[in-house]
């Protein structure tokens, strides 16, 4: 297999046909509009379905519908769209369907902006959606990894029965990239046991909420969500063995955090990185063998600092600091020496 | 002439005394079984007093969001293009919440079949106003009738998507037993024509609601033919032929 | 020989059957059922067993059925 350059959407888009989707129903919003773009010729070459949708809750219900049939099924928006979905995920989730949503992160909340940003973090790690249900939910920082957790993802959507995130951004969405795809895997709907096709000469399938026909629904529910979290956490680490202040970034942000571990050993200053694939469910175990880090910070693009409830709590409530961008991509040197306030106990604790 | 219960009614409903529901999930349940087609038929039903069904109703059910039954049944139709696929809806549910969706659905002149029952109120939620509420008339939200002046006229579908390319719209109703024959006769060319890949196919059924409209049974249907009709005419609007 | 059956636990009393059937044969009078709804009664003299009793009745409380076959 050659390697490609590649823009992050459209790596996206192809990692999808590669893990078998067949059918993506979706509407244009940058920055994710690629998406729609490339899989507009790309769905019918490979003898899929391509809908462009009146809106995003069209596209999360056909969706619906499609996972119903046991199809791999597809959408993808960012913020103001994917908030539209909400209803959707919950019913997808509601009713134990697989399929798989990318939320190409921008800016900002109400129209907001273009530009990359980090803030639908709560809504997607935390359910945008009412009810108690989690999706799994993944969080690339390459574009080859991008298309790794893309095709993994239509395999977890259906092993769990339940919708997965890509929570990617629209710096990563935006790149260009070497990738590696791999080979086209073919889907067989029919392989499923639940998905309908009529009923023939058998009992009537039915998609709706478990809850109705499950009547451990408390303990089962919870009990799938517990397994998940004990078996899908994912998450790099780097330097964290002897560090004094780990920093906890994803996306386009742990990139950036990388480089400034670097910087700041070289200065002698004892930093890692954790840094979540996974976040839900959140790499708790990551920070289970860390007992010498003395801090914490979590570094988002995000002005209310999202991710780091989720590093307080895996942290066990040791000192945690935000370390808040905003409207643009931070520099390095940004976030170091933000490190050195911590380290020189000038910087404020989140609680 | 013998007359036994379809096989897809393998547990009686839950609908209220004299409603045209129990008489409609019978009509698409018998087309269905007499074009052969009821073991593959897949429906996305509705939000409403639609949702009683996927307890009931004995095909393939997707329990669709609120409105969103003919997304649903496009996502469906488009992954089993063989399988009669159809979405089965209130007027609330289509017309209010799922306006868009119930468009579109049209609009791109998607294979699937609409069964639309017009009750002329939201009945699950206890009779409040809905797009097909007709002027004047009382409900829970227009306790002194509809005010056409605040909320605009009643919402006819079938004018609505005359204008659209579609394969068949039709309007029926269920007041007596040459009404209950007619409708059946709609919905089976809904289905011939989705099975004919003609495109879009939609019935609407004017449908008596004697409990949110304090009516008897009898009532209601006669309610039917002097008032609703008037503004609701039946008959085939589009894919008829003579 | 075709019969009506009527399976009264279903009906819920609407009367639909009753104004629609062309003979006259149907009546409120059959027993109160289990969900206290009255229900019909058929004057087996009257039916031709023609069917609109089972084609308008909202709650499927009508067939008919070959006289052996009723069960």
């Amino acid at each position: 297999m050659t390697r490609k350059l590649m823009k992050g959407n459209d790596a996206i888009a192809e990692a999808a046909i590669r893990g078998g989707c067949r059918f993506f129903a979706g509407y244009p919003i940058t920055p994710q509009s690629e998406i729609l773009e490339y899989l507009s010729w790309r769905m019918p070459e490979v003898g899929g379905v391509f809908i462009q949708t009146e809106s995003e809750i069209s596209g999360i219900s056909m969706v619906y519908g499609a996972a119903a049939t046991g199809a791999r099924a597809f959408t993808s928006s960012s913020g103001p769209g994917f908030s539209l979905m909400q209803e959707g995920i919950s019913y997808i989730a509601s009713a134990e369907l697989p399929c798989v949503i990318v939320d190409v992160q921008r800016y900002g909340s109400g129209l907001a902006d273009i530009f990359t940003g980090q803030g639908d973090y709560w809504q997607a790690v935390k359910n945008g959606g009412h009810g108690d249900y989690r999706c799994l939910v993944y969080a690339p920082n390459s574009v080859q990894e991008t298309v790794d957790l893309t095709v993994s993802a239509f395999d977890k959507a259906e092993e769990y029965r339940n919708p997965v995130l890509i929570l990617t951004d629209a710096s990563i969405a935006q790149m260009m990239e070497p990738v590696e795809f791999p080979a086209l895997k073919d889907h067989n709907q029919d392989a499923l046991p639940w998905a309908m096709n009529g009923k023939g000469d058998g009992q009537n399938k039915r998609h709706t909420s478990i809850m109705y026909y499950n009547l451990d629904y408390d303990n089962y529910l919870k009990n799938k969500y517990d397994k998940i979290i004990e078996k899908e956490q994912q998450w790099e680490e780097i330097k964290t063995e002897d560090a004094e202040l780990v920093l906890v970034a994803y996306g386009i942000s742990s990139r950036i955090c990388a480089e400034v571990v670097e910087m700041a050993r070289k200065e002698g200053l004892m930093v890692g990185l954790i840094r979540p694939i996974t976040l839900y469910p959140f790499p708790v175990k990551a920070f289970e063998k860390l007992e010498k880090v003395k801090y914490f910070a979590s570094v988002e693009m995000s002005c209310l600092s999202q991710m780091i409830e989720d590093v307080v709590m895996a942290a066990r409530c040791r000192p945690t600091y935000p370390i808040r961008g905003g409207m643009k991509v931070y520099e390095a040197e940004e976030i170091l020496s933000a490190v050195k306030d911590i380290f020189a106990g000038n910087a404020k604790e989140v609680y | 002439m013998k007359k036994r219960r379809s096989k897809i009614l393998y547990v009686d409903h839950k609908f209220c005394p004299g409603c045209g529901h129990g008489i409609v999930n019978r009509l698409v349940a018998e087309v269905l079984e007499e074009m052969n087609e009821d073991k593959g038929a897949i429906c996305a039903v509705a939000v409403g007093c639609s949702s009683l069904m996927p307890d009931t109703y004995g095909v393939d059910i997707v329990q669709s969001q609120h409105g969103r039954a003919a997304a649903v049944a496009v996502g469906i139709k488009r992954c089993r293009p063989d399988n009669m696929v159809f979405s089965y809806q209130g007027d609330g549910d289509a017309l209010a919440i799922g306006f868009s969706e119930t468009m579109y659905a049209a609009i791109r002149n998607e294979n699937i079949t609409v069964i639309l029952i017009n009750n002329n109120n939201f009945g699950m939620t206890g009779g409040q106003m809905s797009p097909t509420t007709l002027e004047n008339q009382r409900t829970t939200t227009s306790p002194y009738g509809r005010d056409v002046s605040l909320t605009g006229k009643p919402l006819d579908v079938m004018k609505l998507m005359g204008t659209l390319d579609v394969a068949y719209l039709a309007r029926g109703t269920l007041t007596d037993i040459k009404e209950i024959t007619k409708t059946k006769k709609y919905i089976r060319k809904a289905f011939e024509a989705q099975k004919n890949k003609a495109g879009y196919s939609l019935v609407e059924i004017l449908s008596p609601c004697p409990t949110n409209w304090g009516m008897t049974p009898l009532n209601a249907c006669k309610h039917i033919n002097q008032v609703v009709q008037s503004v609701y005419p039946l008959g085939e609007y589009q894919g008829g032929g003579k | 020989m075709e019969k009506l059956i009527i399976h009264r636990e279903s009906c819920k009393g609407c009367q639909y059957c009753i104004v629609n059937c062309p003979k006259e044969a149907l009546t409120m009078t059959g027993p109160i059922n289990i969900a206290g709804y009255m229900t019909t009664e058929v004057d087996a003299d009257k039916c031709i067993t023609c069917g609109i009793c089972y084609n308008v009745c909202p709650d499927y409380v009508y067939e008919i059925l070959e006289e052996e076959a009723k069960a």
